[in-house]
Order: C-alpha cells, then structure tokens, then sequence
C-alpha cells in the first residue's frame, strides 16, 4: 500500500517534471538557438519570456483540432499517442536521482529494480518510430510518407549501433540494470567513470541517439526543404505537439542515458560520493544528476545549429559503414580484456586506436574515391 | 557575343586533404562559432514598439501635401503626379483657382491617393513641379478599413501639419515659395548610382560589346 503510494507520487512528480521540463525545453531551444544567431529570442510574456511556455500552452489548447478528411482517422489520431507514450514509457526505468538515498515519500525512479532495464529503454524507445511511421502513413500525403519512411530507415539502423554501443558498458557492470550500473561507477570518484574504459562507445551512443530521436543533424524525416514538414505535415495543435513532446522526452531520456551510463550518474567527487551523508546530500545529487543532463541538452542544442543535414545517403553510410564495424569492434575488445582480466584501462588506448584506424581508414578510402571519381571525370585546363 | 577566353579563369576543384577529409577540424571550427556567438552576445535587435528605428532621411513614407506660406494647398493641378504614377494611385480633381491665387490658373478641388495601392516609389515627388506632394517618414499608418487608407486632399494636408516640424520631413525645395517648374536654374547632375573604382575588374572591359565599357584595343590593329 505504502508502495503504491509512493509509486503514485513518482509517477506525478516525473510526469509533472517531464512535461513541464519539455515546455521549458522548447523556450531554452528558442533562446540558445536565439543566443548563437545574435538574435534576442521570446521576451514578450514575462521577463526574458520565462512564460513564454504558458501562453504556448494556453494556445495549443485553445486550438482547433484539424482533422483532414483524407485522413485514415484512427491511425491519425493514435499516431501522436503512440509517439508520447513510448517515449514516456521509456523513461519509467531511467532513475532521475539517486535511488538509495530518496527520501521516503519519493523514490527518482518509477519502476526500480528492473533488471532488463536497459533492453526495456531501447524495445519500448525504438517503439516509438511506430508513431512517425503510422502518423505519416495515416496522413494520406506523399510527403509525410516520405517523411516517415526516412525515419523507419533512419532508426532502425541506428538502433543496432546504439544498442552495440551500450553491450560494452553493460559487460563491464555485469547488468542491465540502471540502478547497479550508475553504482558501478561510484565507487573510485571520477575515475569509475564509464567514459575513461568506453569513450568510443560514448561517442558512438550519443551521436546514434540523436539519429534515433530525429534531432538535427539527422532530422531527415522533417527536413523541410524537401517534404514540407515531414510526417506532421498534416497535424496541427494538440496531436502536433504530443509529437513534439515524444521528441522532448527522448531527449531527456537520452541526456539521462549518457549521464548515467558514461559519466557517472549522481555521482561527483566531493561532493556526491556513496560516502556523503550531510542532510540534503540526496538534493545535491539529483542537482549533479541534473546539472550533467543540461549539459548534454545544451550539447545537443549546440550540435543543432552548428552541423548542417546529412544527407541521407550519407546518414546510412555513417551507421552501417562507421558505426557499425566500431561498435562490434569495441565489443570484442571489451569482451578480450575482460576475458583475459586486463586492467579497464587497457580500453582507453584501444578505444582511441580504433576511433582513429577507422578514421584513417575511413578517410583514406575517400579520398581515394574522389582522386578516382576526378581522373574519371573529363579533363579540365 | 561570346566572352572573350582571356576573360575566363578556369578553376579545379582543391584537393582535400586529410584532416579536412574527417570533418573534425571543421566540427571543431562550427562549434567554436556557434559558442563564441553565445560568449560573445552582440544583438541588434531593435525592440521594435519600445524602440523605433532612425530611418535614412530619404526614407518614402507615407505622403503629404504641402502648404505655401499663406497656408494655401500649393499643388497647381497640373496631373504630373498622377501621370508619373505607375500604381495609378492618385486622382486629382482640378477646378480653376480662386481669383485671389493669382499665381495659378488651377488648383485641386478634391486630391485623392489610395495609400494601399501607392508603391511608395517616390515618382509623384519627383514629378511634382511645385514641390507640393512629398513623401514623409511615417510608415506605421494603418486602419481598420481599407476606405480610411484612401486619403483625400484634407488628410494629406493634416498630415503636412502633423509632418513639417519634424527635422526629417523638412519641405526639401523651394524655401516654402511656390513657383513654376521653370524657375530652376540649374540642376544638380545626377553621378552614377553606384561608384565606380577605376580598378575594378568589372569596371574595365570585360569583352568587346559589353555596355559601360570601352572596347579594348584589339591585337590585331
């Protein structure tokens, strides 16, 4: 009974968090996009626009829900719920601050002790592709099919190297489990760190994780210039922005990813050790927690406007041809040096040997194809 | 007339090299712009309603009717504007000027220009021999019909009034005194648009038959 409570409260205080910090996400995206272009951004409703996600929400409300006629209307309108949902669900098994030490009444993570959680985040995460595909299916619009036959293509290729990518961390920890892998990396301070045995993975997750959220620079499946506004070309208030809020939370989720799985959780030396008792030490870890997640928000809003759009052969290529091979690469490299009970710190060097035999090899191979496509190419004075 | 093969500089594409091959200079490059736009944070917005712009003195707003010192309406009717105008926005109605006018045989009985169908081009000012309509620097003018934009002659002398203390809206010519197209002595020669620097290469001759440019000696002579 106590436990459902709990759950309950968990559920909200998440829930509330989620979709509030989603609100905020979008006025932060539109500042920080506004900082880097030398432009203001909102400043209209409140100071600096801080209610700026008030009145938006106030507006989407209030908006009339469009349903097309041509629509397949059953699909259309479960499409953003599928979109929400799976992300949302996804974010059940994540913990959002540190479990052993929550108060009573609280306990940062909604479903705890899932021993699949892992496995849970990315089958019911790569659900979520369902809601791009049924959205821009039931749409009835060649562009929104397009749109959403990108995004089919798109994630279920970055699926494989995102899931690779996280096998060598769930070796090293021995779980699945969120909770004990965050563990894993508190007990020696910085240094337990995923990041210093798994950068290659790191970098190989992060990257593939905002392919699989649709974030720039793989957002493909709403590239404008070419399919009008993807597979939401037909959706409007509402239904438009539960889409929106799906993308949000998978980006929180995947910021909570890499903060947990490489960089240590809650935990920071000094301040947020296993060890550290001090009344609130609970609030200064969820602030640690919180403050690494921004960070890799803030990152991904960096990369935004800072990569252009991949191509879409050029996307493939980056999945299959590079992420692929690194990733199975640097499984079997975990798996030698656990086998052979090497020290951890073996993986750094190979991780960077690898990072760069596949650049150079990468690289050599096209430049090779340019000089060949250039001697193919008719003579120029 | 083909383009002289002197003219055309042929240009390969440049060999990429390896670091520039693996993109992460260039990440690297993208990235640091993209935060040294935040660290260094320069807006130019103008906070538009707070904040109103300063315009260029030329700027062509909407437009008004000069008075003449005796505060008479100085246009003479003579239709020059509404000709020059390539939006057919103003009708004029002239009617014989009062008696006491001496100095013109016509003046507007009724001056009407459609504010939402003028270009703003500033031909009418141009045209105009008297310096009677001038274009001002109020761009903010609106209306909740489209009847109340059509102004007719007392608007755009009420705006002369509200205008013509304002430093940017100076009545530009004439010193107030209303005269005749030929009382001009000189004119001013018009320079190019744009200068030209003599070393230009698109000043120079780019080949034979291009407008603007002296041809070049040929080899042959």
């Amino acid at each position: 009974m106590n436990d459902l409570i709990t759950t309950l409260i968990t559920i909200a205080v998440a829930l509330g968090c989620i979709l509030t910090a989603c609100m905020y996400l979008v006025l932060a995206e539109r500042k920080v996009s506004a900082w880097m272009q030398d432009r203001i951004g909102p400043n209209r409703v409140g100071p600096y626009g801080l209610f700026q996600p008030v009145a938006d929400a106030i507006k989407i409300l209030l908006k009339e829900g469009v349903i097309p006629s041509h629509v397949d209307k059953g699909l259309f309108l479960i499409a953003p719920a599928i979109s929400m949902f799976t992300t949302m669900l996804a974010f059940a098994v994540v913990p959002f601050g540190p479990v052993k030490d929550a108060p009573t009444w609280l306990r940062f993570i909604i479903a705890p002790n899932v021993d699949i959680g892992l496995v849970f985040i990315f089958a019911v995460g790569s659900l979520a592709v369902y809601g791009v595909i049924l959205g821009g299916w039931a749409s009835n619009n060649k562009y929104s099919a397009l749109g959403s036959l990108r995004a089919s293509a798109q994630v279920i290729s970055y699926e494989i190297p995102l899931g690779m990518s996280v096998l060598g961390v769930v070796l090293m920890s021995g779980t699945l489990n969120l909770e004990s892998i965050l563990e894993k990396q508190t007990t020696n301070g910085i240094w337990s760190w995923n990041i210093w045995f798994q950068p290659l993975a790191c970098l190989i997750f992060y990257i593939s994780s905002l392919a699989e959220s649709n974030r720039l620079p793989f957002d493909l499946s709403e590239c404008e210039q070419e399919l009008v506004g993807g597979y939401h070309t037909e959706y409007g208030g509402l239904r438009l922005v539960l889409f929106f809020i799906g993308e949000y939370t998978h980006l929180i989720t995947i910021s909570f990813l890499t903060a947990i799985l490489f960089f240590g959780g809650w935990n920071f030396p000094l301040i947020a050790t296993p060890e550290s008792a001090y009344v609130g030490a609970w609030l200064v870890k969820l602030l640690v927690l919180l403050t690494k997640v921004t960070i890799s928000i803030f990152l991904i809003m960096l990369i935004r406007w800072t990569i252009p759009r991949f191509r879409f052969d050029q996307l493939m290529e980056l999945t299959w041809k590079v992420f692929l091979p690194l990733s199975l690469a640097n499984i079997v490299a975990v798996m030698t040096v656990l086998q052979f009970e090497m020290s951890p710190w073996t993986l750094l060097p190979i991780s960077i040997a690898l990072f760069a035999l596949f650049g150079f090899f990468t690289v050599t191979t096209k430049r090779m194809e340019i000089s060949r496509r250039r001697r193919a190419s008719p003579a120029m004075r | 007339m083909p383009i002289n093969p002197k003219d055309v500089t042929w240009i390969t594409e440049p060999e990429i090299g390896f670091w520039e091959a693996t993109f992460l200079p260039a990440i690297a490059k993208g990235l640091r712009t993209t935060l040294g736009h935040i660290t260094e944070y320069r807006p130019v917005t103008q906070q538009y309603p707070e904040q109103r712009p300063i315009l260029p003195l030329h700027y062509r707003g909407v437009h008004r009717l000069n008075r003449d010192e005796k505060g008479r309406v100085k246009c003479v009717a003579c239709m020059l504007c509404a000709t020059a105008c390539p939006a057919h926005c103003i009708a004029i109605e002239a009617a014989a000027a009062p008696p006491d006018w001496p100095d013109r045989d016509k003046f507007p009985a009724e001056f009407v220009l459609d504010e939402l169908r003028c270009i703003y081009c500033g031909m009418c000012e141009e045209a105009c021999p008297v310096d009677a309509i001038e274009l001002t620097h109020i761009y903010d003018m609106t209306s909740e019909t489209r009847e109340a934009m059509v102004f007719n002659k007392e608007g755009l002398l009420a705006i002369y009034d509200q205008t013509k203390d304002n430093p940017l809206d100076p009545v530009r010519t004439r010193r107030g005194r209303l005269g005749p197209a030929a009382e001009f002595e000189n004119l001013a020669t018009l320079g190019p648009a744009t200068p030209v620097v003599r070393d230009d290469r698109a000043a120079t001759a780019p080949s034979p038959g291009v407008i603007g440019a002296p041809p070049p000696p040929t080899r042959n002579a």
